[in-house]
């Protein structure tokens, strides 16, 4: 019986260990011939618009990046995907516009230079801050009694929790779509031409909003880690949660912090997307959502500089994608999950996931 | 008074009676051993005084104030330092910043970093590696920081699991002389152990669990001229083959 057993267990190693390099070749030379045809022969784009391509690319993978630093925070503490993310950027974005739209209706939005830094700045600031106080509430509500339940059952309560977050905002806000109320310094047309190849290319001022605002961010959340108190008892209650309790470390109230730091981020995310996207809706969460889930794993999941990486390198390779290998734009978002397959077969652990390993070797 | 005392404590695991009426008391300035074999409930008992586990039946004190059922964060403000069973140090932080983890419920920034300085000098193999990971510390290193560690919240008394656990010979002696240190340096010790006679030969005082029962208590130099401990947890005298 053993050795019957056996024999299938076997043919299925050789299988995998034949596939799995057939298959890379393949992607690889798909890749290789697509570029080469596109770059070389076909001359499809000038020089203009790569650029084009790559600074929309940015500005994606910068959101993406924050959101993503969302997840792998939750991720490297809970071990669990808080599929309710995207929808927590979503509500923060609401929160951002609504606080845009108090402006406006008030006068105030364009009043002066001064108000309309003010109203952005508190667009954030309110995004942020409800965006935190919905994931901690989140957590407390939809987590935490499930906290020694299998793997899989926080994570079904997830994908609920995003159900009624997503129903929960069309019942509030209705399913028109929003058009964000920029201030008149951040209209979404205006920005710096830049000459490339002869040719002008408009660098929006929402669009370096939103990239410094999420390089800041990342700085931001990469120093809380490394060098705060609550950034380390994370990292300690990510690694041993009886350990950390033995420290004196209180494990629910770091796990609260996690959530209102995702929280924030996500909140933030939202009102970038709000302001350089423009239209916002009780859907807008789930599309960046899931792509920024790509994006963490794809640096490697739990890993804060993987999620950086993973979300700058999937907004880059979404927005030059589809260009480089001569496919239609539509399939941009195919290209996505089509590189979370890639990974996940060719390296589950992401990009940077095995960091500590090779600092052991 | 004394600094930590149990009454008839039960313990259960679901269903699984753990700890069946646990009694025992440790003095000010004592080192006391809590010897037993796999399964007796030495853990389980450091667990509960620590607040992981909640006794279903009587209850601790330390120093006079009752400690059951206070969550373990608050048990460490109150005095008690747990190191526990297999180190358990955090391997992907660095060596300092675990020993700032066993800090983290104070907040003397001076004093910190002057107890930091007494664990590089109780353990100065620590000092040199104080930037590594400590993941990739050796065994012995890594038991020397979680030692540290626990000391690191200055407590009024350490609960100390299994510290000789797969150490070298050499080193399980080492590890001894400093659990001697760290009392001489004023910290009441609680030793729980698998290894009898360097426990018995450490301590003043002795409780020998089996099945979660205390089973015997005295003088460590009384145990360690027990013939049963003898028997059973020194390996001399072995009962004639049947």
């Amino acid at each position: 019986m053993a050795s019957d057993a056996q024999v299938p267990a076997k043919r299925f190693i050789n299988l995998e260990r034949l596939v799995r390099p057939a298959l890379a070749v393949l992607v690889a030379a798909f890749v290789l011939w697509r570029l080469w045809d596109v770059v070389m022969v076909q001359k499809a784009y000038g020089g203009d618009t790569w650029v084009r391509f790559a600074i929309s690319g940015l500005i994606l993978g910068g959101v993406y990046a924050v959101i993503a630093l969302g997840y792998t925070l939750v991720y490297g503490i809970l071990f669990m995907i808080n599929f309710a993310h995207g929808d927590v950027m979503m509500l923060g974005a609401f929160a951002g516009y609504f606080t845009l739209e108090a402006f406006k209706s008030t006068g105030v939005l364009d009043a002066s230079l001064f108000s309309g830094i003010l109203a952005v700045v508190a667009a954030f600031a309110v995004g942020m801050g409800s965006a935190s106080l919905i994931a901690v509430n989140l957590e407390r509500i939809a987590y935490r009694p499930l906290r020694t339940a299998p793997r899989l059952v926080p994570l079904i309560s997830a994908i609920g929790a995003s159900l009624v977050l997503q129903n929960a905002a069309q019942l509030m806000f209705g399913a028109a779509r929003h058009t964000y109320a920029n201030p008149a310094i951040l209209d979404r047309n205006a920005g710096w031409q830049v000459m490339i190849s002869g040719k002008p290319v408009l660098v929006s001022y929402t669009g370096v909003l939103t990239f410094v605002m999420s390089i800041l961010l990342m700085v931001g959340l990469y120093v809380l880690v490394q060098r705060t108190k609550i950034g380390k008892a994370m990292r300690a209650v990510a690694e041993d949660k009886q350990a950390a309790a033995l420290m004196g470390i209180d494990v629910n109230r770091v796990i609260s912090s996690t959530f209102v730091i995702s929280g924030a981020l996500a909140g933030a995310a939202g009102v970038m997307w709000g302001l350089h996207m423009g239209i916002i809706y009780h859907y807008v969460g789930f599309l960046p959502g899931i792509k920024a889930f790509t994006a963490a794993v794809l640096g490697g999941i739990g890993n804060i500089p993987g999620a950086m990486l993973g979300g700058i390198a999937l907004g880059v390779m979404e927005a030059l994608g589809p260009a480089v290998l001569g496919l239609p734009f539509q399939l941009k978002d195919v290209l996505a999950f089509s590189i979370l397959v890639l990974v996940l077969i060719f390296r589950p652990t992401g990009l940077l996931g095995e960091v500590l390993a090779r600092k052991k070797a | 008074m004394a600094m930590l005392e149990v009454r008839g404590v039960h313990t259960y695991y679901g269903n699984i009676h753990a700890l069946k009426g646990v009694s025992l008391y440790v003095a000010k300035g004592e080192v006391v051993a809590l010897i037993g074999g796999n399964g007796a409930g030495k853990t389980t008992l450091l667990n509960t005084i620590s607040g992981i586990l909640k006794p279903r039946e009587g209850t601790i004190w330390l120093e006079g104030e009752r400690c059951d059922s206070v969550p373990p964060h608050d048990i460490v403000r109150m005095g008690i330092a747990q190191c526990p069973e297999g180190r358990r140090v955090f391997s992907r932080m660095s060596v300092r910043e675990n020993l700032e983890m066993g800090a983290y419920i104070r907040a003397d920034r001076e004093g910190i970093e002057r107890d930091i300085e007494h664990v590089y000098d109780l353990f100065p193999v620590l000092r040199e590696r104080r930037k590594q990971v400590s993941g990739t510390l050796s065994g012995g290193e890594q038991q020397m920081l979680a030692m540290g560690r626990a000391l690191m919240a200055s407590p009024r008394i350490i609960l100390l699991d299994e510290p000789s656990m797969g150490l070298a010979p050499m080193l399980v002696e080492t590890i001894f002389d400093i659990v001697r240190e760290i009392n001489q340096r004023g910290t009441t010790v609680l030793l729980v152990e698998q290894n009898a006679r360097m426990a018995l030969t450490v301590a003043h005082r002795g409780y020998v669990i089996e099945t979660g029962n205390i089973a015997l208590e005295g003088p460590a130099a009384e145990l360690l001229e027990n013939p049963r401990v003898k028997e059973i947890y020194l390996g001399e005298n072995p009962a004639p083959p049947a």
